[in-house]
């Protein structure tokens, strides 16, 4: 069995309105030397199966059907065996 | 003959009752409620995704709605040319299904607007648009998540084949950033597929196509898809 992390990322070229909001909010506050504040997405799930091999296809089918929508979010993942 | 409606209803659907009410009783048109775990479309000519907050807005907004068993229909449906309106999460859920191009993001402002606002009927040419009288209409938006986005040549398609359909505005039709409530690409307010069959629009036409509201400017959507049906 599988503990599974991935972190969904909106693409670079796509507009966070969150994370200019929180770095606003650093800047206010003084924060000179916070920058690029990217507000994303951590997600954590197990997967029940043996192999490595089999865990990390369906991590990918999970992520490219709901998880993220390709149009505007990528991902990374990690997968550890418990 | 009779336009048959379809209404899907999610857990989270809110404007499904605003949809019924003015196909049913303003327009008089037969219409029937298509519940997301069922699989019959009920023989309807016509499909409105309605607006609200379907599962929650979860995940992102639409993306679990795409996969309710009442959706592999419409989708079949949508792709054999069967005409599909979608109203604001209805628009975002024919974008996460990929039936129409384009994501929708967090409006700029980061706020929930609520607001009458402008929008310029780009092109009058579409089944759900060439019954529309004016050039501008005063619509309700109410979202949060209106922000459209697409790539420059995802956006130059949509240009070059006249897909745009509504278009944030002044009240003189005027595109421009000032008139743009939520950051979208281009003022985009409403667009269609290549195919011209479906529409997806982020303003809400059935909470202001009666007079008694004060303004019937979102009639003209309805007036068009019922007419254009029966001519077809």
């Amino acid at each position: 069995m599988f503990k599974a992390t991935v972190i969904v990322k909106r693409k670079p070229a796509i507009l966070d309105p969150q994370g200019k909001a929180a770095q606003q909010g650093a800047k206010l506050l003084g924060f000179e030397n916070i920058k690029q504040t990217r507000i994303d997405k951590f997600i954590c799930f197990e997967i029940h199966v043996d192999e490595i091999s089999q865990a990390e296809e369906e991590l990918k089918q999970y992520c490219d059907k709901i998880l993220t929508n390709p149009n505007m979010e990528e991902y990374e993942f990690k997968l550890e065996k418990f | 003959m009779k336009v048959k409606f379809g209404v899907v209803v999610f857990p989270g659907s809110n404007c499904d009752y605003d949809t019924f009410y003015v196909l049913n009783t303003i327009f008089n048109a037969h219409t029937e409620f298509l519940w997301h775990k069922d699989t019959d479309i009920k023989g309807s000519d016509v499909i409105i995704l309605p607006g609200g907050f379907s599962y929650g807005d979860y995940v992102r907004t639409g993306a679990i709605a795409k996969f309710s068993p009442i959706m592999n229909e419409v989708a079949k449906f949508a792709n054999n040319g069967g005409i599909v309106l979608g109203i604001c999460n209805g628009f975002q859920i024919l974008l996460e299904m990929n039936l129409l191009p384009g994501v929708m993001l967090k409006n700029t402002s980061l706020k929930f607007i609520s607001k009458d606002i402008f929008v310029k009927v780009t092109n009058k040419n579409t089944f759900f648009s060439s019954k529309i009288e004016k050039d501008v209409l005063q619509i309700p938006i109410a979202h949060s998540e209106g922000n459209y986005f697409a790539e420059d040549s995802v956006l130059t398609e949509l240009q070059e084949n006249n897909q745009i359909v509504l278009q944030y505005s002044s009240q003189d039709g005027i595109v421009s950033d000032e008139f743009n409530p939520n950051g979208s690409k281009l003022n985009i307010a409403g667009i269609i597929n290549k195919q011209g069959n479906i529409l997806g629009m982020m303003p809400h036409p059935e909470r202001n196509s009666e007079s008694i509201l004060g303004n019937r400017d979102g009639s003209g959507i309805f007036e068009s898809i019922i007419s254009n049906f029966i001519n077809k």
